[in-house]
């Protein structure tokens, strides 16, 4: 009876160095790795091989917020709890700079290794990005094709820009994202420019909807409507939006393009692009 | 009382006035009610009349509403204490919006929201009376009504926590609080049938009430019939902070401070506190909004804190002094 205490105690720790920092990162592969954040669920579903990711974010699952809800699908869902995470037993735990810090301080001192990604806020992050995961998950050759294949994309999407007509992003609750955010760059990158910026919030943040309305822009683009209803998004068919959008060039795009620095922010530009060529159209 | 009538019609217009010329775009006063009259086909006009129009006339009906229930729950129950929002009316109310919202029916049928918040008032008042009885202590009423609001207010946050929509767990605030921000004329539309129909009911109790302050046995033999009177308050109650809840959320402290305030000047007679208290609750609103605006012009400060910041201490004050009163 005796015996068997020492043994359970030797066998916790055997476990508790097993998940301890693998300082092997650089040298082995993770092969249990658990994502816990939205857009680094993607761009590890991008560049890992099978087997290797075990469990991503139960948002990633969504199709409303998540460009890969399918692919998700066959991975194990997570909510993000230090406590349901543990018990995966993962060899490394991918964390967005966004996720509670509680969690990833208890991860760590639970002696799993965790890395944290950065939020993306430029088109360049998002290489960055990519680049961090294949040295994260050791597949370098992949996420470096990734990158090569974005920014050919990239350059071909960019290349027929003429007009920059004046757009604003608007969100519920009348947030708008300014140039030195993703959204703000996505609609550089598309030829509009962003009337956040005109208004004096770089970064973005609530813009009254009396000073949309008297700003005039060009385009409004809004992010399409929850299948549920919600009073947050009451202000996107307010009237004075309503009328804005009959005056010009509307686009209701999914939030799942435009939310995370993975290479789907190409489809958020190329939608866009098309937006601002069709008010080209229509305004010569 | 006429004149008291007359200064506060003349604030009230000055404070509608200065509500309108006031918001984050910086538009010149003149320009803004010149194109509040004379449409220029262009955003100015469409500011002035989809923003800040309905956002005025809004904090007057809401505000009115608010004072009027105010004081005629406090004469019905001959306690200082009762406020809509403190007996957990308002609670109520904004737990059947958010019911309405979530399961989306308030999207299927045009006055469909109002309605949905009137029940929950109704059931709320309802209960509140049933607790406090008809001649309730304070303390009675004030722990059916603290009981009362953390239900409402609990079953609203779970509602809206257990809500799929991204952005719903971000509306209790508003819930709790209150705010007038981008509402639209679509609000007006909704909520003054109803405001119209309750300030009517409440306002027809004014001899009611003031026959009541004789006591119940001698309002019955002046031919007040009490248990109309009752219904009839309860069904007003249930109308106005059902709309006003509806559209604004849930803004506390008002019914409680425009009668304390007001009840001096008409002689204490609850009758005639009803308009002065309806008059007075469309100032202090008004005045908390634009107060929002001139503090914070790009956040959206809820109404619910400032109004709190003066309920709070008067309220602080009426329990001190009903304790010295022996409850």
């Amino acid at each position: 009876m005796l015996a068997s205490v020492p043994s359970f105690k030797s066998k916790l720790i055997a476990g508790l160095v097993a998940f301890s920092p693998a300082i092997a990162l650089a040298d082995t592969p993770p092969m249990r790795v658990v994502s816990m954040n939205l857009c680094t669920d993607q761009l590890a579903m991008l560049v890992a091989d099978e087997g290797q990711l075990l469990s991503v974010s139960r948002l990633a699952q969504d199709p409303e917020g998540s460009a890969m809800a399918e692919q998700a699908q066959t991975y194990l869902p997570n909510s993000g709890f230090a406590e349901e995470i543990y018990l995966m037993q993962p060899d490394l735990v991918i964390a967005g700079s966004f996720s509670t810090p509680a969690t990833t301080a208890m991860l760590q001192r639970l002696g799993v290794p965790v890395v944290v990604f950065d939020y993306a806020s430029s088109l360049s992050d998002i290489r960055d990005r990519l680049f961090q995961m294949g040295e994260v998950l050791g597949h370098q050759d992949r996420a470096a094709k990734i990158i090569a294949d974005f920014d050919a994309q990239l350059a071909a999407l960019q290349a027929e820009i003429t007009t920059r007509p004046k757009a604003a992003l608007y969100y519920a609750n009348g947030y708008t994202s300014g140039d030195s955010t993703l959204a703000g760059q996505i609609l550089i990158a598309a030829g509009f420019d962003n009337i956040a910026t005109e208004a004096g919030l770089p970064y973005g943040g609530n813009m009254p909807l009396e000073v949309l309305a008297l700003m005039q822009p060009d385009a409004i683009i809004t992010s399409s409507p929850s299948a549920t209803t919600s009073r947050a998004e009451d202000i996107l068919t307010h009237p004075v939006v309503d009328t804005l959008r009959q005056k010009t060039g509307t686009g209701w795009f999914s939030d799942r393009d435009w939310a995370c620095g993975t290479p789907f922010v190409l489809n958020a530009i190329a939608d866009t692009a098309a937006l601002r060529r069709q008010l080209e159209g229509n305004g010569s | 009382m006429t004149r008291l009538m007359i200064a506060l019609t003349v604030v009230l217009a000055l404070l509608f006035c200065t509500a309108l010329v006031l918001g984050p775009a910086n538009i010149a006063p003149l320009d803004s009610l010149r194109t509040l009259v004379i449409d220029d086909q262009g955003a100015l006009t469409l500011v002035m009349r989809e923003i800040r129009l309905p956002r005025a006339i809004l904090a007057v009906l809401i505000g009115a509403s608010l004072g009027m229930t105010g004081a005629a729950m406090q004469g019905y129950l001959r306690n200082p204490l009762a406020d809509p929002g403190l007996i957990g009316v308002s609670g109520s109310a904004a737990l059947g919006a958010v019911l309405s919202i979530q399961t989306g029916v308030a999207a299927t049928v045009a006055f469909a929201l109002p309605l949905s918040a009137l029940f929950g008032a109704l059931i709320g008042v309802f209960l509140v009376l049933l607790l406090a009885g008809p001649r309730g202590s304070s303390l009675t009423l004030i722990l059916a009504g603290i009981a009362i609001s953390a239900l409402a207010g609990a079953l609203t946050s779970l509602t809206l926590n257990l809500s799929p929509n991204p952005w719903a767990a971000s509306e209790i605030v508003f819930w709790m609080m209150g705010s007038l921000v981008d509402r639209s004329m679509t609000h007006v539309w909704i909520a003054l049938p109803f405001i119209v129909v309750g300030v009517a009911l409440l306002a027809s109790l004014a001899r009611g009430l003031d026959a009541l302050t004789l006591g119940e046995d001698a309002a019955e033999s002046m031919g007040i019939n009490l248990k109309r009177l009752r219904l009839t308050l309860i069904f007003g109650t249930a109308a106005v902070v059902g709309a006003s809840t509806a559209v604004a959320g849930a803004i506390g402290f008002i019914g409680l401070v425009v009668p304390h305030v007001l009840r001096p000047f008409v002689g204490a007679r609850p009758g005639r506190l009803l308009w002065a208290s309806a008059l007075g609750g469309a100032i202090l609103l008004l005045a908390a909004d634009i107060a929002v605006r001139v503090v914070l012009p790009t956040r959206d400060l809820k109404l619910g804190v400032l109004t709190a910041l003066i309920g709070a201490p008067l309220f602080l004050h009426l329990i001190y002094k009903t304790r010295k009163d022996g409850l």
